[in-house]
């Protein structure tokens, strides 16, 4: 029962103690491996949840406005509604009318960091793509360059260090002070805590419900008194299950806030 | 020079178990503004929630930043 359980871990099949599950559960098997332009390429179970949750979610989007109604149906309701959260709730509310023109990307990240992160808890694929450091990196990334883009647009090159690195109202010694920690704040700290943050969540969220659901069989199948612990131990996998969902949608939702509050604060500076 | 006291095994989870206090307390603070905000005003409820889940987001990543480091570091 156990061999067939515990499908995709690493752990050796005749191990008489508890083997917890670690970080290696992120690195599988590759299915394939190809190598392009000197970059070493691994198909894993990973990349391939990666496509069909990012598959689904995009079918679903363009399906639902592919003949719009002005009276919708439920599929284009649906849509409109998830759109509308991102586009009136954080675009128009974050960032202003501006935010509009961001509202596109700010629903597609927010819509492609749900349907991966969910992935950690629907059965048969039960982790997280974006629990792999390079998902989120590559999105911390692309908001880098957006809202630093969107800055120096609005305000041209000069203007816009000045404002970000030397703060008006400071008195001038304290700007020795100041300006390294602003610098690092703004163009050091902003993208690593971004994407960290993400990734950190969900690495921490996919190791607890392992842990607890190969608690749970180790419990069933040690064959000693231990066996009464195994029910709370299901309990707690099942609360956590509920505890994750949470936070995975809540870890979407912050990457787009924060995503639009740095696009916000690199636009007003002009005014 | 002597060896007076030690911390043997893995001292990731003594960090992570350091790096928790701050969170804890932060998270704490952030709904405890929210609730008395709420109490006080309560149509102000809607306003302030985003503002609520960012502060959380943003208190709990140290948080897990702690939890992750020895991973990743290891």
């Amino acid at each position: 029962m156990s061999a067939s359980i515990i499908l995709a871990s690493e752990c050796p099949p005749n191990d008489p103690g508890f083997c917890a599950p670690s970080v290696l559960e992120f690195f599988p098997k590759p299915l394939a491996t190809f190598d392009l332009f000197g970059v070493h390429f691994a198909i894993t179970r990973i990349t391939i949840i990666l496509w069909i949750a990012t598959a689904v979610m995009v079918w679903f989007f363009v399906s639902a406005t592919r003949n719009m109604q002005l009276v919708p149906g439920k599929r284009q309701y649906f849509a409109e509604s998830g759109y509308s959260i991102i586009r009136d709730g954080v675009a128009r509310e974050v960032i202003g009318t501006e935010g509009l023109r961001f509202a596109p990307y700010l629903a597609s990240l927010f819509f492609f960091i749900v349907v991966n992160n969910i992935m950690g808890i629907i059965p048969f694929a039960q982790i997280p793509p974006t629990g792999r450091f390079a998902f989120p990196v590559v999105l911390a990334t692309i908001s880098y360059i957006l809202f630093n883009w969107v800055g120096i647009r609005q305000q041209g090159v000069g203007p816009y260090f000045k404002n970000n690195l030397f703060p008006a109202g400071v008195p001038k010694p304290l700007y020795i002070l100041v300006t390294p920690i602003e610098f690092a704040s703004t163009f050091v700290f902003r993208p690593f805590t971004l994407s960290v943050r993400l990734f950190a969540n969900m690495l921490a969220g996919h190791l607890l419900l392992a842990i607890f659901a190969a608690g749970t069989v180790y419990l069933f199948t040690v064959g000693n008194f231990s066996v009464i612990f195994a029910p709370v131990s299901f309990v707690m996998a099942v609360i956590m299950t509920f505890f994750e969902l949470l936070v995975q949608v809540l870890q979407a939702y912050v990457f787009v806030v924060l995503t639009s509050a740095y696009i916000a604060g690199a636009m007003e500076e002009a005014h | 020079m002597s060896v007076l006291a030690e911390v043997t095994g893995n001292v990731g989870t003594l960090g992570y178990g350091l790096s928790a206090i701050g969170p804890g307390i932060g998270v704490g603070i952030v709904f405890a503004a929210y609730i008395q905000a709420t109490a006080r005003q309560p149509e102000s409820a809607t306003l302030t929630r985003t503002y609520l889940f960012l502060g959380f987001a943003l208190s709990e990543a140290l948080a897990i930043l702690g939890f992750v480091v020895p991973f990743i570091i290891t």
